[in-house]
């Protein structure tokens, strides 16, 4: 089908990198369009980075603004580090999707329509007075104006499948288009359809035939004579996948359960945007992985405790609201002191707030967010493929400390993807658990809060171990005995333990890049925020200011020299997608002063966007000023 | 069709336990921890009656778990040498089934009051009980809130005057066995506190009983709640009161079997004995789902009859063995490895600076 070769009109013109939207209804499956066309651009070897953005409807009503789904990817020749802010094309399925997005195109910018959904109730169900596409207001664009319901049922005439079927098959020739465009590889595609339809071949054909007649569409069609090349990056060597956020935490969960010899125990209850976590994992038994969809999120925290007791890696995963809902249990874990992975996909919120959006709205919360003292570990991936490493960290943490640990992905973690340096064996050493099967006390006592001089960590002996039968559980515990207390002076200092073990995990330092080595000004994000932060400093230096960035993956606790790299700048800039959750952490914590700039729109910050917004703060003003 | 009998091994509820080598005694069971219920507490009695059955099932001490909620009960676990875990309130069933999971070989009872697991424990117990985890619940109702010093709880009795409810207490109780039938328990009980022999009987077959079992354990709280169950303890009152039931035996009770159990409509009313034909007596059958719910509302919650013994048993596959099933279906069904699952169908490489073509795996179950 790749027959590029043979067509005489071709002209290619080379493009460092293409920032692509497909949009439509969520009934259009844009969402699956976009992720072909992303395996495409990995299989491809581009650096990649996707945002999809869709709506909590499962389907909203046909053809409403409401309904708009849509999947934004930028493929380069060269590491880039956001899913790009506005599209260099933009594919609108219908007059909604085309309102919903016409506004991110720039002046210049290609779009292609389908035509046929161009009809005056669709457009006026979204209230277009006249045609977007007679009337002169798509001027500044260069316009494709594509007939892609009926060539695709046309197309799928002879094949005498059913015309609703034959219309769902347009994000095909929508996909097959777009891989002409952009010079994509489409053996991949072909496969992948047979596969995913393998037990409906009818079904499995028609869309195969759709994405050919797109691809055909575009090598015949004059207007879309000049195809783009975006060559492949050459990224640090090492073998690459892409990957989602959700599915690199998956995968890391299971590579900590192998690497400290412990069957994994998930107890979870389905919540946006987690419920992918839990989805994996269940189809990864074979890994001795158990998964366990509880009533609710306190029994599946409930359950990984009660795992975690017996001697497993109990792990809990959810968003937010269910965050919320779990706070006693995790207050728990910290009181009997054992392992515990919590993995909180921050969304939108207060409440149920924006279950499809992301936000970073719960670092106060994974820091503070329980009855009494009760220091909880907190570890941030920065992006979709560190979400494999930052998940093995905080199990390290865990098992190391016997604590629970709070892992904080948000949406854009979750279901961006990127490529993915795969981790060699050599970086997977399996380092098994000790359990505690022997007396520790005088006399062959033993004593179940007798802690590691070190890490301050308490045995973990489970269930079954002869000799060693002991009682855990909420109360205050007497030091050394684990046996109930009520002891004022053993409460102070049993406080103080549990807040000296966190305070002492041992984590690595942070690292500061500032390639002049005189800024003045540093940057610093946790969490999602480093794409785009990465992204605007890029922009700023290369307008030839001297910016400073730093990266906090260790909120909880932060890493030893975070004051003196602070007090080494003379202003420091926290961007985040809340009101300031880590700027106030900070300030708090150091009695320094922090400018904060923040964004809770439901989407990630834009490199422009954010580009303006440290501007300026890159002033040799010393004095800072907060906005108000 | 009749059902055919295909041999499948029957799992006792302490199969896969480790058995004891050494005859094991109360003392063996007891902690070093300093009982702390007020005088006369009826959680007295089933402690003693725990401390004394425990041995009888020759299993490994250290093989037992006692989970609890909170409550007055709940302090159970600390009093018992074996491993425990006194957790929070209303979540015991939803820890110890994530135990009961991932350890095989332990047997693991949850320890729980009516406030625990009936209020804000309501939805771990019915899922508990739905699942058919294999935990043997130990339900404390003194109906009442003992711990929080006396206010009332899911069971007590309309119009029940406590500090909460000076005017009286105005919602319609749960009766828990009921409610567990209703939740599709497949071992339901129901003892005194203060019925040592009836006790061990029912805890004894709760134990052994693979899947979830809930003992209702009638419990006085003489500090809150004092004489709640006098009606059926006073021999001249739980005369006519009070109705063992035993697999396979006609439902009689009272001196010299003076009342008889016999249906009415879909129901079961009481009758005296001289009156029915015996083949219109009752017979129990625990397997027999409508018996043991009508059995249930013999019981009202003025307490004019209760039904003591077991209720309802039957076997229905537990969702720990199932779960364990899958996993060990899924681990001997094999597949690539760890690197395996991490690569995927679909990679790259870059080397010196160059990127190779991409590699696709056919077998990968990704
Ligand atoms: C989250 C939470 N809410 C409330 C309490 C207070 N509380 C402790 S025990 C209890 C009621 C216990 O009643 P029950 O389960 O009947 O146990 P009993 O004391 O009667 O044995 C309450 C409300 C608590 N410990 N935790
Ligand atoms: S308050 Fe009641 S239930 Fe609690 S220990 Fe005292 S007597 Fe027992
Ligand atoms: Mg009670």
């Amino acid at each position: 089908m790749n027959s590029a070769v043979d067509v005489v009109t071709d002209e290619v013109r080379k493009r460092h990198r293409v920032v692509i939207r497909f949009a439509g209804d969520s009934g259009d499956g844009m969402q699956l369009t976009g992720d072909r066309f992303t395996a495409e651009a990995a299989a491809f070897g581009n650096d990649l980075s996707t945002l999809p953005n869709y709506p909590a409807e499962i389907r909203a009503p046909h053809g409403t603004l409401a309904g708009v789904s849509s999947f934004q990817l930028h493929f380069a020749d060269y590491d880039i580090l956001t899913p790009g802010d506005r599209p260099d094309v933009l594919v609108a399925m219908n007059p909604a999707a085309l309102k919903a997005n016409a506004a991110d195109l720039p002046a210049g910018g290609v779009l292609i329509v389908d035509t046929d959904e161009f009809t005056p109730r669709n457009l006026a169900k979204v209230g277009y007075a006249t045609d977007p596409l007679e009337d002169g207001s798509l001027a500044p664009y260069t316009v494709h104006r594509v007939a892609m319901t009926t060539l695709t049922t046309s197309a799928l005439a002879p094949l005498g499948i059913g015309k609703k079927e034959a219309e769902r098959s347009k994000n095909m020739f929508a996909l097959g288009l777009l891989s002409w465009m952009y010079s994509r590889p489409t053996e991949g595609t072909e496969r992948w359809l047979r596969e995913k339809f393998a037990r409906r071949p009818e079904i499995a054909e028609a869309n195969v035939v759709a994405f050919r007649t797109g691809h055909a569409y575009g090598e015949t069609t004059e207007a879309f004579a000049v195809r783009t090349e975006v060559s492949p990056a050459v990224l640090p060597d090492g073998t690459y996948r892409q990957v989602t956020g959700n599915t690199a935490l998956a995968y890391g969960i299971v590579a900590a359960g192998q690497r400290f010899g412990l069957p994994v125990f998930l107890g979870s209850y389905p919540i946006t945007p987690a419920s992918d976590i839990l989805h994996e994992l269940s189809r990864l038994k074979r890994f001795e992985v158990t998964t366990f969809q509880a009533e609710d999120e306190i029994a599946g925290i409930g359950a990984a405790i009660g795992a975690a007791y017996g001697g497993a890696l109990g792990v809990t995963t959810t968003s937010g609201p269910g965050l919320s809902l779990k706070s006693e249990a995790l207050g728990l874990a910290v009181m009997i002191e054992l392992p515990l992975l919590v993995v909180d996909v921050q969304r939108g919120g207060p409440s149920t707030g924006l279950p499809t959006k992301t936000e970073q709205s719960d670092l106060l919360q994974a820091v503070f967010g329980r009855n009494g003292e009760s220091p909880v570990p907190v570890v941030a991936p920065s992006s979709p493929a560190d979400a494999f490493d930052a998940a093995v960290d905080a199990v390290r943490i865990a098992v190391t400390y016997r604590t629970p640990v709070l892992l904080l992905s948000d949406g854009a973690i979750a279901n961006g993807s990127e490529p993915w340096r795969l981790p060699d064996a050599g970086e997977l050493v399996a380092t098994p658990v000790a359990f505690q099967s022997e007396p520790n006390g005088p006399d062959g006592q033993f004593l179940p809060y007798a802690r590691d001089t070190e890490t301050l960590a308490r045995p973990w002996t489970v269930p079954g171990t002869p000799g060693m039968e002991h009682r855990v559980g909420g109360l205050e515990k007497a030091d050394g005995t684990g046996n109930i207390s009520y002891d004022g002076d053993n409460h102070e200092r049993m406080v103080r333990l549990r807040q000296a073990k966190v305070d002492g995990i041992s984590v690595p330092d942070l690292e500061v890049d500032d390639p002049t080595g005189d800024a003045q000004v540093l940057v610093l994000g946790w969490g999602s925020t480093f794409g785009p932060i990465g992204a605007a400093v890029r922009r700023l230096r290369a307008a030839g200011h001297a910016v400073a960035r730093a990266h906090v993956r260790h909120l909880n606790p932060l890493p030893a020299n975070t004051e003196a790299v602070l007090r080494s700048y003379r202003r420091v800039v926290v961007p985040e997608m809340n009101l300031g959750q880590l700027a106030f952490l900070l300030q708090g914590r150091f009695a320094l002063p922090v400018v904060s700039v923040t964004k809770v729109a439901g989407l990630p910050f834009g490199a422009a966007e954010l580009e303006d917004r440290l501007q300026p703060h890159l002033t040799d003003d010393e004095r800072i000023e907060v906005p108000a | 069709m009749t059902a055919i009998d295909l041999g499948m091994p029957q799992l006792g509820g302490l199969d896969l336990v480790p058995t004891a080598d050494d005859v094991q005694k109360a003392k063996d069971y007891t902690s070093d921890q300093e009982v702390r219920w007020c005088p006369g507490c009826g959680d007295y009695a089933v402690l003693a009656a725990v401390r004394s059955f425990l041995p009888t099932l020759s299993i490994r001490r250290e093989n037992t778990v006692f989970v609890s909620g909170i409550g007055c009960s709940s302090r159970f676990p600390y009093y018992l040498d074996t491993y425990g875990m006194h957790s929070i309130h209303g979540r015991a069933p939803a820890i110890a089934t994530g135990l009961a999971i991932s350890r095989p070989d332990l047997s693991v009872f949850v320890v729980t009051g009516d406030g625990d697991a009936l209020s804000i424990g309501g939805n771990h117990l019915i899922h508990a009980l739905r699942r058919n985890v294999n935990v043997t619940i130990l339900l404390f109702n003194n109906r009442i809130y003992g711990l929080t010093k006396g206010q009332y709880s899911p069971t007590s009795e309309v119009g029940k005057v406590t500090k909460s409810t000076p005017m009286g207490s105005l919602d319609h109780p749960f009766n828990p066995v009921s409610l567990a039938l209703g939740a599709e328990a497949t071992f339901v009980g129901r003892a005194m506190d203060s019925d040592r022999k009836g006790l061990t009987a029912v805890l004894e077959a709760a134990a052994r009983h693979r899947g979830a079992s809930l003992v209702e354990i009638y419990q006085d709280c003489p500090i809150f709640n004092d004489g709640s169950f006098d009606v059926l303890r006073r021999p001249d009152d739980s005369e006519s009161r009070v109705i063992p039931v035993v697999a396979g035996q006609p439902i009689t009770f009272g001196n010299e079997g003076r009342w008889a159990v016999v249906r009415r409509g879909f129901g079961l009313r009481v009758a005296p004995t001289a009156e029915v034909a015996p083949e219109d007596v009752v017979v129990h059958d625990p397997a027999d789902l409508e018996l043991s719910f009508a059995l249930s509302r013999l019981s009202d919650q003025e307490l004019d009859h209760a039904v003591f013994g077991v209720l309802r048993q039957v076997d229905r596959p537990t969702y720990d063995d199932a779960t364990r099933a899958q996993v060990q279906q899924a681990v001997d069904g094999g597949g690539d490895d760890l690197i395996g699952l991490l690569h995927g169908r679909d990679t790259w490489t870059v080397r010196d600076g160059a990127v190779l073509p991409h590699t696709t795996t056919g077998d990968s179950a990704r």
